[in-house]
């Protein structure tokens, strides 16, 4: 049988509530058999396979890796084999795709407001997923009070979006 | 084994929730939200009425709700929530104390007779000075956000004062902070100073909370834990960096002493009580301030007590500074407003030598000296906002010379506010700063109380300079008018004088309330 790991995915407000795995592991038997465990113990072999200690960051490290490759070698491989064709529009300022506002003379121009309304909305969304995230892991663990409390959350997240619905956020125009 | 696999299915058990004892809060939290449906939802011409309803009947209930919870309430306080929630006497106190205050502001926030349409403006994001702000200065519409956000941060203070660790105070010292920000760009009158104080204390108030977080992240780093009680443990004697310990409670309390208008923290204050709507400058005057003395007596004396003899050095210092800085400063103000801004950094100072007591007294007589400090200086706000010209309010000092010939009852009132906030006899200014001082000086700290009875001499000078000001010049042809207060304004500075009357000639039954209990250690 694995060892349980103390591993606490829920809330700091949560941590004293959950259970000591010392005295949670010989309560349970059957916990052996859940595919969980199975998984658990392909990953003890993967995790004997690398290095012990820090070497389980490995596939992490190629990632990052990987990703920078794939930045470097996308921002160059434009200027070296795409051919290069200047007009006016590539040289103008980048707003988003939108046509760029004249800028404000001394602090009395117009700024289309619409562009700010929309990236706080995304970042209400972001902010919503980022919440919902952890809550769907640890979703079965957390029962039915967790799912009262996400409930909660997602119903006082809609008042703002109501609000925003009703004054015309939404319209672009 | 590999830990990024090893989630393994547990049930947690859910956190128990004490809701007699965080009903007042889930009240001021719940009225917020409906408030912003009413928003959302009820045409234009009844969101004021419907708003006002709301906010001060929430108020209300939540009053009852506390009313009903203190009378059959635990000794020793309950910690609740998991453990982010302390419900103690102190937390009560200081509930009753915001719940009252606010009271007070929202009925100001609501006025719309002094200045037609209310205090402000429907869309504070049009450029100051262009076409459509001189016709949005006409127009009475009015933004009954205002109602709503009050609310938010009324719940986000009183969350503050019950805080239990360090982390559930940070999210509440934002929830209390981020509609200030915004309540303090909306005057409907100086619309570059109002939007001026907004930027400014957003900037500053941003930075003061990086600071908060980051003190709040070395003392994790310190004792392992973000919870108060934790915290005091470590410090109790391990062998620990002590370099962690003291530089994080430095940085936690630079974040604190700035929402309280400590000085050196306070360059903000005067500025943002000047250009901010005068009924939100009342309500962030006696609210935050509570709040944040609440925060800073709570972190002090359930985390650090241990330490004490390694802090007070520096915090000696600091009080000082902020006495200094009030009393002097107020002395060349020619602005009422900021004025008092430089008397509330003064009594900041007054306030954190009570703080720093960490006695019973101490703890009771800075609660009190809160209750009584938030009430009159919220009916101080009051006066100032009935004093006014073509251009709004006239806060100049010269508009106020020989106003007491032309409406003797207002001079009058200031004139018993003044003397309150300078602590003469008879109001509850001087009982407050009697039972701070009183405490600080069996606690061992006599120079300190000396230097602050100097400084409450210089600062009566200020104070008084405005009395001779109202009663023996003559006024001016061109001076201000007094309006005719509505009836919202009125019960506000009449509850506000009340208040300091009655707190001056019998103050021991709150004495009594602050004093029956300390701080609940639970966690």
């Amino acid at each position: 049988m694995v060892p349980a790991v103390n591993v606490t995915f829920a809330p700091a407000g949560f941590a004293s509530a959950s259970r000591a795995p010392a005295e949670h592991a010989p309560a349970g038997p059957g916990l052996t058999e859940t595919p969980a465990d199975q998984v658990l113990a392909g990953g003890q072999v993967l995790a004997q396979e690398a290095a012990a200690g820090i070497g389980i960051y490995l596939p992490l490290v190629l990632l990052i890796v990987l990703a920078a490759g794939f930045g470097v070698f996308s921002v160059l491989l434009g200027p070296l084999v795409g051919p290069s064709r200047y007009n006016k529009a590539k040289t103008a300022a980048y707003e988003c795709g939108i046509e760029p506002s004249p800028q404000p003379v001394a602090g009395a121009g117009r700024m289309p407001v619409a562009y700010y309304v929309t990236a706080m909305l995304f970042i209400l969304f972001d902010i919503e997923m980022v919440f919902l995230f952890p809550y769907a892991i640890a979703a079965d663990a957390l029962g039915l009070w967790g799912l009262g409390a996400v409930a909660l959350f997602i119903a006082t997240f809609f008042i703002a979006d109501f609000y925003v619905w009703r004054r015309g956020g939404l319209d672009w125009n | 084994m590999n830990p990024f696999l090893a989630q393994q299915m547990q049930t947690v058990e859910a956190p128990g929730i004490d809701w007699g004892a965080i009903l007042p809060m889930v009240i001021v939290f719940g009225a917020a939200c409906v408030g912003v449906l009413i928003e959302a939802f009820v045409p234009k011409h009844q969101r004021w009425s419907g708003q006002v309803v709301l906010t001060l009947g929430s108020i209300a209930a939540a009053g009852i709700a506390l009313g009903a919870y203190v009378s059959g309430r635990p000794e020793h306080g309950v910690v609740t929530m998991g453990t982010t929630l302390s419900i103690d006497t102190p937390a009560l106190f200081l509930w009753g104390t915001l719940l009252a205050l606010s009271v007070a502001a929202v009925l100001m926030i609501a006025d719309r007779s002094v200045e037609p349409g209310g205090s402000f403006v429907a869309q504070a994001g049009i450029a100051p000075g262009t076409v459509q702000d001189r016709a949005q200065v006409q127009s009475t519409g009015m933004q009954t956000e205002v109602f709503p956000l009050a609310l938010f941060a009324l719940g986000g203070m009183m969350a503050f004062t019950a805080a239990n660790d360090l982390l559930t105070m940070f999210i509440a010292l934002e929830v209390l902070s981020l509609p200030l920000y915004l309540m303090c760009g909306l005057a409907r009158r100086r619309r570059l100073l109002s939007q001026e104080a907004a930027v400014k204390y957003f900037l500053l108030g941003a930075f003061a909370s990086a600071f908060f977080l980051y003190g709040l992240a070395l003392l994790y780093g310190y004792a392992g834990s973000v919870k108060l009680a934790d915290i005091a443990t470590a410090a109790a004697g391990t062998d620990r960096s002590d370099t962690l310990l003291f530089a994080g409670l430095g940085l936690l309390m630079v974040g604190l002493l700035f929402k309280g208008s400590v000085g050196p923290f306070h360059t903000w204050t005067p500025d943002v009580y000047q250009g901010a709507p005068t009924p939100v400058t009342a309500f962030m005057a006696a609210c935050t301030k509570v709040a944040a003395f609440g925060g800073i007596l709570r972190v002090l004396t359930v985390a650090f007590e241990a330490t004490s003899w390694e802090w007070r050095g520096v915090m000696w210092a600091v009080a000082i500074i902020s006495m200094a800085i009030g009393a002097v400063l107020g002395l060349t103000q020619t602005d009422l407003k900021r004025m008092i801004a430089y008397s509330s950094i003064a009594h900041a100072g007054f306030l954190l030598i009570g703080t720093m007591a960490l006695t019973d007294e101490g703890l009771s007589g800075t609660l009190f000296y809160l209750l009584a400090y938030g009430f009159t200086t919220l009916a101080a706000f009051g006066v100032i906002s009935l004093v006014r010209d073509s251009t709004g309010e006239a806060t100049h000092l010269s508009a106020w010379a020989g106003l007491a010939k032309r409406s003797p009852l207002l001079a009058g009132v200031f004139t018993f506010l003044l003397l309150a906030l300078a602590g003469i006899p008879l109001t509850s200014g001087f009982v407050g700063k009697f039972v701070v001082f009183s405490a600080a000086l069996s606690d061992g700290m006599a120079p300190l109380v000396v230097i602050a009875l100097v400084f409450s001499a210089v600062a009566a000078f200020f104070y008084l300079r405005v009395v001779v000001l109202m009663y023996f010049s003559e006024p001016a042809s061109d001076g201000p008018t007094v309006s005719v207060p509505g009836a919202f304004t009125t019960a506000s500075i009449a509850l506000g004088v009340i208040v300091t009357l009655l707190l001056g000639l019998l103050p021991t039954f709150a004495l009594d309330w602050a004093g029956a209990g300390g701080f609940a250690l639970g966690g």
